[in-house]
Order: structure tokens, then C-alpha cells, then sequence
């Protein structure tokens, strides 16, 4: 059809009424592209049918616009219609700065809190380790006083009671000797601190003639909490001595510092 | 093509598109719906309808399809029949008024502060009846021009070119 055609036909007058079918709609608006002819004559039959039908209103319909907007749920105001046009793109621009700044400081707090948590980390699995150790050290404290108890349980057992002497007139000890095993539990609680530089020194003695045999020193006697030291004693024990000597003990005891001494009763 | 970006604003949901058509269209939705219905509150109500709902389904739209009035006078037609199918308003309109919608437009007072008003008015008293029938089944009613053409037992032919005559002459007396 030509756009003369087209004009003539009463086509374009279906076409706004929407009386077309779908295929002929698509023609006429091909037409419409091709022909602004055909499209102004489209303009100018809708311009008429939206008046005719306009008169056909019983009443004024724009004020009812706000009252859609409201069932819409959509911004009342103009002003603010055109605010959320406009500032759009500035909206967008600020909420990315917005949200690069707040990721930015988010990554630092994070890169410090990581710090932190790496160094409680660290502060915590020293803790862990000295528990630990304090545990193990509780257990084998647990294990040698239970293995103490048992012993001085033991009806075989011999008990020596140390007193205190001229040097150190309130010191006492107490040895618990298990002469089947060869073991005697040193029990030095009450002796008191040795000064800076000396250490208590361990003697087995054997009487007519006094002869010291050298049991060893007492490492650890501040460290140790209950101040009991197992020892072996292979020895003919007659009776026991503690001395204060100089750090790393001496090879025979000064007796001058002999702090207790005690006789074992039932010596053989 | 004003109007094309105009609706292509309104379809990607913006509300000054959206009342600037509504400004354009709102009066002539009302006057096909109130044709239907006959009822002021009730054709205000349901063009609200419509527009709300062609919001909605603005992207149902497309301008290969049709002109975007009458994408809008085919859901208000529509929604317009569907209003006088519901069972509240049969019981409440027993008796529809049969007169077209040139009885309405002649006894319009609202129109006298239009400026097209007295063409209008001038246009449909002078109105063929021929026209009278044509006018209201294609653009009132919505038929097509196949249903036209059986109802009022014409050629398809006859009325395409008698609807023409008609719309030439209103055109005439709206637009000069």
C-alpha cells in the first residue's frame, strides 16, 4: 500500500480504535516508521478520539492523580518526583564513596583487630604452655605425695625423726625409709630457706666411727612445695644429717652447719 | 515522537511521565468508562483502576503492538465490562440506560470551560446517526471491525469507510 493508500483506506481509524488484528497492527505501524505522513495522520485521528471521548466524562478526572500516586504508594509531592529523578546519580556517586570509605575502614579495623587477636593469640598459647607445665607439675606432685603416703603407710617403713641443732635449734625433718627398696622420702619442711649461695645437703651416717656418705643436695628447695625429696639410700643408714653447704655441696659435711640430725632408732 | 519518550519514561517508572500521560488521557479514560458503566462514582473508581493498573503492567506495553491510548481504552473497556459483570453492580444497576455516548456528551455541563467542548457538542448533534453506531461500537465499546460489521450488518468495507467520513468530520470540528 502506498501512504496515500494507507490514508484512504479507514485502516488508521480501526488502528486507534484497536479494532485491527495483531498482524495488521504491526503493518500500520511499520507504515507509520516508513511514512511520517501516515504517522501524523494517526496523530491527528488519535488527537480527535482522545477529545471525543474526553467529552464523554461525566467529570474532572485530574485531581484523582494524587489519589493514585497514594494507592501506589508512590511520592505525593512533585518536587519530591523530581528529586528522586535528578539527584539520582549523585545519590549513587556519594552512596559508592559512601560505601568504599565504610569497606576501607572495615578492612583496617580488621587488619588491627587482626593484629590484636594474633598477639592475644600468642599471649594465650604462652599461657596454655605455662598451664600446662603447672599442671604437669601438680601431677607429678600429686604422684610422688600419693606414692609418699603410700609409702609411710607402709608398716616396714621406718620413720626418722631429725631434730633441730645448735646451729638452727627449730629446724626438724623427718626421713621415711623404705629399706626394701632402698628409698627414703625426705620430708625437709621444716627447715627454713637456705640463705643466697647455700644449699641443704643430704647425709646418710654411720656411727663408731662417724662416717658421712654424701646423699646429695637439695636442688629446688624454694621451688619445691611440699618439700619432700625421694632419694635413694643404699646405704647401712645409721643415722641422717642435713648441712648447709656452699652451691654444689661439699664433698664431706661441715658440721659447724649441721641444721638436724636424727638416729635411726632400730639400727641394725 | 514526544509522546514515544514520554511513554518510554513512563514504562521504566517514572511518575512525571506517568502524570503527564495521565493528564492527557485521564478525562477520555473516565468518558469510555462512564459510557459502560454509567455510574460517576463508580467510572472515577475504576479509572483509577486502570491507570494503577497500567502502571503495573507498564512493560506489557509495546508500540509495535499499538498506540498507547489504545493500549489504555482497551483496559479501561475492559475493566469497564468486567465492573458491570460483578454481582454488586447488577444488583445495583437493574436498568442500564441505553443511550450512546452522545446523549451523555450533549448533556454535559462540565464541558462549557473546555475550549473543544462546543465543537464537540456541535459535532455530535449534528452527528449522522450512521456515525452515532460507528463511533460508539469501535471506540466505546471496543469491538472490532468484524464484530462492528455483524452487528450492524454491513460490509467490513462499508464501515471502514464510514467510520473514516465520520472521524474526517470531527476532525474538522475539533481541530479545525
Amino acid at each position: 500500500m502506498t501512504k496515500e493508500e494507507y490514508i484512504e483506506s479507514g485502516l488508521l481509524e480501526l488502528y486507534v480504535a484497536g479494532a485491527l488484528s495483531d498482524k495488521e497492527n504491526q503493518e500500520v505501524y511499520a507504515a507509520m516508521q516508513k511514512y511520517p505522513e501516515v504517522l501524523q495522520e494517526v496523530l491527528d485521528i488519535e488527537t480527535a478520539i482522545v477529545k471525543l471521548t474526553a467529552a464523554a466524562s461525566p467529570k474532572p478526572s485530574k485531581f484523582l492523580f494524587n489519589t493514585i500516586k497514594e494507592k501506589l504508594g508512590l511520592k505525593s509531592d512533585g518536587a519530591k518526583v523530581v528529586m528522586l529523578d535528578k539527584p539520582k546519580s549523585n545519590w549513587m556517586k556519594y552512596s559508592g564513596w559512601a560505601a568504599a570509605i565504610i569497606l576501607g575502614a572495615g578492612l583496617l579495623w580488621q587488619f588491627n583487630t587482626n593484629g590484636d587477636l594474633e598477639t592475644q593469640l600468642q599471649t594465650v598459647e604462652v599461657k596454655k604452655d605455662v598451664l600446662e607445665a603447672e599442671i604437669e607439675a601438680a601431677k607429678t606432685n600429686l604422684r610422688e605425695a600419693n606414692a609418699f603416703i603410700k609409702t609411710i603407710q607402709n608398716r616396714d617403713i621406718l620413720t626418722v625423726p631429725l631434730g633441730g641443732q645448735a646451729v638452727s635449734p627449730s629446724s626438724y625433718a623427718q626421713v621415711y625409709w623404705d629399706k626394701k627398696t632402698n628409698t627414703v622420702y625426705l620430708d625437709a619442711s621444716g627447715l627454713p630457706e637456705p640463705p643466697e649461695g647455700k644449699v641443704y645437703q643430704f647425709w646418710s651416717l654411720t656411727l663408731n666411727p662417724l662416717t658421712p656418705t654424701d646423699m646429695g643436695v637439695i636442688e629446688n628447695f624454694s621451688g619445691d612445695e611440699n618439700k619432700i625429696f625421694k632419694i635413694e639410700n643404699p646405704n647401712d643408714s645409721q643415722a641422717f644429717g642435713i648441712t648447709l653447704e656452699p652451691e654444689g655441696g661439699s664433698p664431706g659435711p661441715t658440721l659447724e652447719q649441721l641444721y638436724t640430725l636424727g638416729v635411726v632408732e632400730n639400727a641394725s | 515522537m514526544q509522546l514515544e519518550q514520554l511513554v518510554n519514561k513512563f514504562q521504566q517508572k517514572d511518575i512525571k511521565a506517568f502524570e503527564t500521560l495521565y493528564g492527557m488521557y485521564s478525562d477520555s479514560m473516565q468518558g469510555v468508562i462512564y459510557n459502560i458503566v454509567r455510574d460517576q462514582d463508580i467510572a472515577q473508581e475504576v479509572m483509577q483502576d486502570v491507570f494503577i493498573k497500567a502502571w503495573n503492567s507498564a512493560d506489557s506495553y509495546s508500540a509495535k503492538k499499538g498506540r498507547f491510548f489504545t493500549w489504555l481504552i482497551n483496559i479501561s473497556r475492559n475493566a469497564a465490562i468486567d465492573k458491570t459483570r460483578s454481582k454488586a453492580f447488577k444488583n445495583s444497576k437493574q436498568n442500564l440506560n441505553s443511550d450512546y455516548f452522545v446523549d451523555i456528551i450533549q448533556t454535559q455541563d462540565s464541558l462549557d470551560d473546555q475550549t473543544d467542548a462546543i465543537g464537540i457538542k456541535k459535532f455530535v448533534t449534528k452527528l449522522a446517526d450512521k456515525c452515532k453506531a460507528v463511533i460508539e461500537l469501535l471506540y466505546f465499546k471496543g469491538y472490532t471491525q468484524k464484530e462492528a460489521s455483524e452487528e450492524l450488518d454491513m460490509p467490513i468495507g462499508t464501515i471502514k469507510t464510514r467510520n473514516r467520513n465520520c472521524i474526517k468530520e470531527l476532525r474538522e470540528m475539533v481541530l479545525g
